[in-house]
């Protein structure tokens, strides 16, 4: 019954009718009501009827001049915060991998954390590969990291002759996808002591003190068993998952601008949780709705309802200056133009005696410099004054 | 109400000059001593009677204004020696670090500087702060040479708080002081210094203002001792060792000497700025209590800025405990008699209202409609007593006004804390009742938060007309039955209300005529006419819906199931109102509960909040007289399941454990298979709990299957009224799994929980599971368990309402600010667009349908409906 997205809805109907009722509503309020219109085929006079009542509605709605957006908007952003878990570790969706969720996970998004406790990006694939399995397989085994140990059969530790041999297992290499020539490359690059004969490596230990002898094999095992065979820069472990008709893969870790460069990997769904990161590949706008969206889906995971819009104001107020600024001392909060106001929230001292060399002026534009003067604040009923017409009074006399 | 005349347009800040401190000084302060033998201020001393007077009915020395009228005046320190101010120490020393020892200019080169000047000056141009490039001058500056007089410049180190070291020599304060003074003023630019208030050497002290009295007022204690304020004991340390330095200076003492003294001047006085600075141990009391010296009495929560500026303690308010009354408006709050003979309100007294207040004048001030104070036309106050209350009434002219007790109909401001919405604080009107205790209708619980296991709340009383009549107009309870967090009521019925307004309208349910208008009655509703009949449920709730509503949606009750039989749902859960009658469905938590109430919603927002106001009251009333026509009552017994239903869970649970066992093994003979990206021990873990969760579940499901709708806990549980299905199958079949960090407790004793167990047990007992029900009762190891799991949930609460609490307070900080200008923009008080439409399309959340303008299909439904009709 829903129209899609991408199907065809005459907007352009609507839009006629909306101006001949010299209204003017948001874009997205006319797609609905055309969407509306279409699903439940409106006769002609029937939408007149209808953009009349929603004008009305419309009216009705609208936020007032001098509302207190911003304190609604952290009190609606704030106030379920006390509802969510504190429990940091959830599975979503993917039992595989760990994900930050709740209070923790929100307190990270406001903080606009550089370092975020579990980066992890859902990868998407173009429609003529997203259904290839094999395809996604490949790619996904060159995004995820494996280690040598991963493609081994056997691996023993020889201290009679100081020695380490591995042997390379060619059906894990098959299952993994990789390419047997570029693994033994990778190794002789890493590794100078080596023998390789075909698929048996033995490693040799380069001992500076004879003391240490078997400290250093033993250092150098774990050296070998570790070493990174494959994978992108700052990503773990992957999941692939068939989500409806389509593979996606889901990693640990996080490199947007690496991946995005891959073959076949579409650029419009594939994501990313670390909103600094988006920020960095494709720009403030995207934060921004990245912020939204990570807001967002934390808050519903948790079961709570809040208007988007109030996320929309924090995320807005977050990168209104072209820049991801966190929601405290060191972002928003500690570049306020008031003395009063910084000086109020936190480090009291460091303000007042900065602003004192400085020689700041405090101009009482905000809220709480009017309150700690004593005087109305410039919000809400306080931001209007009345004036009164001579007339009338001369009138009365 | 006293206009605004005056306002305060800015605030100037800057530095003291040693002029200044002069200039505005009533008297220098020599003598470290306080009071005299007989107990009166020395003059020259830190209690000079020049400084302002405390003590009422004194007159004060300097400006002849009474005590309370002075606000004080101060005096000064002349320091015999130069002191580094410790709020300066880090600011002096990068400015050292960045200056030139000989030529005082700092070290930078002309384009540096050219490069400097354009982007400090464009930053002050557009009001933003310059602090990032000051920094990067402190870096760049850091020459080894001077690029003006090719002095080699030696590294100046910090030595916290105050000691500057330059390679290995020591400054002294005048040797920092003279280095300040040799900066060109035309250089103040590049080190941060405003040329127009401050001067770097300002930053030296050389002589230090004594805050008047009225900042350190001394306390008599009830023993008749005196106890001064920590300041003045830290001034009375500074005198005593300036003293000492000037005689041992004057006396020509060796130079060891004198810095010692200097020394131990610098010390007191950065105690005196700070006692918490870093690298100094703090100054004591003669307790060993740390000294709150000023930089401590603005600080942090419980210092000047937020606790006295930012939040004040007020008149004219009262809090109490609170208890319910169902029979009161959700509008309405009831307030003791005892409260409303001690806050008034205050009226001025017309011709027209000069009876109304002769006669609370006459009640005087013990009796209720009574009055506690007139004030005069020249502003004297007048308190009302019964002996004099007959010579003030007779004075009473138009102009007075009269402070009468709070009345039914006053219009206060209602609280409790923590106040995390604006539903935190509603306008409500005043019944004044008997006893003790704030009484409020049920439903305004959810957005206070409240309950009534000893919750106290503050009610606070308007004292002009522009501010009752805005809390009227905007703050008043009726006005936030729909949140802006999402569009949807927040105020609604609760527990009893909706069992009750279940059990009224549920299938089958009929009152005769005569129970009809007693609840009807009792509901203060209008009568209805009589049907000559039984009447169902339905029906009567049907009265109290608009007679144009319609409405379709599924109830609380309902069950999900695969196919949705609509109008013949087994449950009553297809709620159907055509033109304000219940067809079908009963009445839950769906309908008008707190939250989620549809009907409620859709009343509030068609029909407007009077209707709204007027729906809760009237159905909640209702709801409870028809639990009460009926009787509701639950107990142990409403969980009981028979014999056989045990026996079931029984055996499922015994199977589970054994496939807990089977896993087990499995495990340790390595035969299982680990999932793709987990450890051996993980999968174990997970799949353990995944078959003792679904045994869980299971039982739950058991046991429901003999709980039916007669059984009140489960009417409780599936209308949304209280409690769940789970808290009711966790009593009768069983508890289930106890987690500690989100996985099962494996902690305790070296590789086991307890030491009942084997080392490196894993069984499903071992780790916790609680195979009993609450009923049945727990043994000693379930007990044990399943209190860890209950600590944790303790401790996380603890946790959470201290983060989630500072991060709404930075939330709050950084967004106050903003608000929808003239022009649709969002805008800080900078003039910043932070949106060019509020919400991309300027609606309200609080006046939308969940977020949207407008629910346009059921305005096409109304509008077909309409047309149909004529």
């Amino acid at each position: 019954m829903k129209v899609e997205p991408g199907d065809f809805v005459d907007v352009e109907r609507v839009e006629k009718v909306v101006k001949k009722k010299r209204a003017k509503f948001p874009e997205k309020l006319i797609y609905e009501i055309a969407e509306a219109a279409e699903r439940r085929d409106l006769s002609d006079d029937e939408l007149d009827e209808l953009v009349k009542e929603i004008k009305k509605a419309y009216q009705r709605a609208k936020v007032e001049q001098g509302e207190a957006v911003g304190t609604v908007a952290a009190q609606s952003v704030g106030e379920p915060g006390t509802q969510m878990t504190m429990r940091t570790f959830h599975y979503a969706g993917v039992a595989e991998l760990n994900v930050t969720l709740g209070l923790p996970r929100l307190i990270e998004i406001v903080d606009a954390r550089k370092k975020i406790s579990t980066p992890t990006m859902a990868i998407y694939f173009e429609e003529d590969y997203g259904a290839d399995e094999e395809f996604v397989r490949t790619i996904a085994n060159r995004i995820g990291k494996i280690i040598l140990s991963d493609v081994l059969a056997d691996f023993s530790v020889n201290y009679a002759s100081m020695s380490i041999t591995v042997e390379i297992d060619e059906d894990k290499i098959k299952d993994k996808r990789l390419d047997h020539d570029e693994i033994i490359g990778k190794i002789e690059k890493a590794f100078k002591k080596v023998e390789i004969d075909k698929n048996v490596l033995s490693f040799e230990p380069t001992i500076s003190e004879s003391k240490h002898a078997i400290r250093e094999l033993r250092l150098l095992a774990d050296k070998v068993r570790d070493l990174q065979i494959s994978g992108v820069k700052n990503i773990g472990k992957v999941v692939i998952r068939k989500e409806g008709t389509e593979w996606a893969i889901h990693t640990e870790g996080s490199n947007l601008g690496a991946v995005l460069k891959m073959e076949g990997v579409d650029k419009v769904r594939t994501t990313t949780n670390d909103i600094h990161e988006v920020e960095k590949v494709l720009g403030i706008e995207a934060a921004r709705n990245s912020i939204i969206h990570e807001a967002q889906s934390t808050m519903e995971e948790q079961g709570l309802t809040v208007d988007v819009r109030h996320i929309m104001l924090v995320a807005d107020m977050m990168t209104s200056d072209g820049i991801v600024k966190s929601i405290g001392r060191h972002g928003i909060s500690g570049e306020k133009a008031s003395v009063l106001a910084r000086a109020s929230f936190e480090e009291t001292g460091k303000h007042l005696l900065r602003a004192s060399i400085r020689g700041e002026i405090d101009h009482l534009t905000g809220i709480i410099e009017n309150i700690i003067v004593g005087q109305p604040i410039p919000l809400g009923t306080g931001s209007v004054g009345v004036v009164m017409k001579d007339k009338k009074i001369g009138g009365r006399k | 109400m006293k206009g605004i005349l005056k306002k305060v347009s800015q605030i100037n800040f800057g530095l003291m000059s040693p002029e200044n401190i002069r200039k505005m000084s009533v008297t220098k302060i020599v003598t470290p001593d306080t009071y005299d033998e007989d107990g009166y201020p020395i003059e020259g001393g830190l209690m000079d009677p020049r400084l302002g007077v405390i003590d009422p009915g004194l007159r004060c020395r300097s400006c002849g204004s009474k005590g309370g009228d002075c606000q004080g005046h101060f005096g000064h320190i002349n320091l015999a020696r130069p002191v580094i101010h410790v709020g300066f120490a880090d600011t002096i020393h990068k400015i050292l670090r960045s200056t030139c020892k000989e030529c005082g200019k700092v070290l930078l080169t002309e384009s540096e500087k050219l490069d400097y000047k354009n982007r400090i000056e464009l930053r002050l141009e557009n009001g933003v702060t310059i602090t990032p490039v000051i920094k990067e001058i402190y870096n760049v500056a850091r020459r080894d040479k001077c690029p003006h007089c090719e002095t080699e410049q030696e590294d100046v180190k910090i030595d916290k708080p105050v000691s500057i070291v330059e390679g290995n020599y020591k400054l002294t304060a005048s040797e920092v002081r003279e280095r300040l003074e040799n900066i060109p003023e035309d250089d103040y630019m590049y080190i941060g210094v405003n040329p127009e208030v401050a001067r770097p050497e300002w930053m030296v002290l050389t002589v230090l203002p004594v805050p008047p009295v009225t900042v350190r007022p001394s306390i008599t204690l009830e023993t008749g001792e005196r106890s001064e304020d920590d300041l003045t004991h830290k001034l009375v340390d500074i005198l005593r060792i300036n003293q000492r330095l000037k005689e041992n200076m004057e006396a020509g003492a060796p130079q060891l000497i004198v810095e010692d003294l200097w020394e131990l001047l610098q010390y007191h006085v950065t105690t005196y700025f700070d006692n918490e600075a870093s690298g100094v141990p703090p100054a004591r009391h003669r307790s060993g209590r740390p000294l709150k010296t000023l930089a401590q009495r603005l600080k942090g929560k419980e210092g000047r800025f937020r606790s006295n500026l930012s939040g004040k303690r007020v008149n004219f308010s009262a809090r109490t405990v609170i208890s319910p009354d169902p029979n009161i408006s959700i509008n309405e709050v009831g307030v003791p008699e005892m409260i409303a003979r001690e806050v008034t309100v205050p009226i001025r007294v017309t011709e027209w209202n000069m009876e109304k207040m002769k006669e609370y004048i006459m009640n005087g001030p013990n009796k209720h409609p009574g009055a506690n104070y007139v004030i005069r036309p020249d502003a004297r106050k007048i308190r009302v007593y019964d002996e004099t209350k007959d010579a003030i009434v007779e004075k009473l002219e138009p102009g007075f006004v009269v402070e009468r007790h709070l009345i039914d109909g006053d219009v206060v401001l209602f609280n409790r804390q923590p106040s995390l919405h604006r539903m935190s604080m509603m306008a409500h009107e005043v019944k004044v009742l008997p006893y003790k205790t704030f009484r409020l209708n049920l439903c305004v619980c959810p957005p206070y938060n409240a309950d009534f296991d000893g919750d106290e709340m503050n009610m606070h009383i308007f004292q002009t007309e522009e501010s009752r009549a805005e809390a009227k107009s905007l703050m008043r309870v009726q006005e936030h039955i729909l949140s802006p967090r999402f569009g949807g009521p927040i105020i609604g019925g609760i527990h009893d209300h909706i069992s009750g307004a279940y059990l009224l309208t549920r299938l089958g349910s009929e009152f005769s005529e005569e129970d009809v208008f007693q609840m009807v009655k009792r509901a203060r509703m209008p009568l209805p006419k009589s049907k000559g009949r039984d009447w169902t449920g339905k029906e009567i709730f049907s009265l109290l819906l608009p007679k144009d509503l319609n409405m379709v949606y599924k109830a609380e009750i309902c069950r999900k199931c695969d196919e949705c039989l609509k109008q013949e749902c087994k449950n009553d859960a297809y709620v159907v109102i055509e033109n304000g009658e219940l067809k079908t469905g009963a009445i839950d938590e769906k309908a008008y509960g707190a939250f989620s109430g549809k009907i409620l919603d859709s009343i509030v927002k068609e029909y407007g909040t009077d209707a709204a106001r007027q729906f809760l009251d009237s159905s909640t009333k209702l709801a409870i007289y028809g639990i009460m026509k009926r009787g509701f009552t639950t107990s142990t017994a409403d969980e009981e399941i028979p014999q056989e239903a045990k026996d079931r869970i029984e055996e499922l649970l015994e199977n589970a454990e054994r496939k807990v066992e089977n896993l087990i093994a499995a495990y340790h003979n390595e035969e299982l298979e680990a999932l793709p990206g987990r450890s051996l021990r993980e999968t174990l873990e997970m799949k353990v709990m995944q078959v003792l969760g679904e045994s869980r579940d299971k039982s739950g499901e058991i046991a429901e299957s003999y709980f039916g709708m007669d059984n009140h806990a489960v009417i409780m549980a599936l209308t949304g009224a209280r409690g769940s299905m789970l808290n009711l199958t966790q009593i009768a079949a069983c508890v289930g799994q106890q987690s500690v960090r989100g996985g099962r407790i494996e902690r305790g004793y070296s590789k086991r929980t307890l030491p009942h167990f084997h080392e490196g047990e894993l069984g499903a007992k071992a780790s916790g599971f609680v195979h009993s029900s609450y009923k049945k009762g727990l043994d000693p190891i379930e007990f044990f368990f399943h209190a860890m799991g209950g600590r944790e949930g303790l401790v996380d609460t603890a946790i959470r309402t201290a983060q989630s609490g500072y991060m709404q307070r930075r939330l709050v900080n950084a967004l106050q600010d903003l608000n929808v200008k003239a022009d649709g923009t969002v805008r800080d008080n900078r003039g910043i667009v932070v949106q060019t439409r509020y919400g991309e399309d300027g609606i309200d959340p609080a006046k939308s349908d969940y977020g949207k303008v407008a629910d346009i299909d059921r305005m096409i439904d109304e509008m077909r409906i309409k047309s149909k009709a004529k």
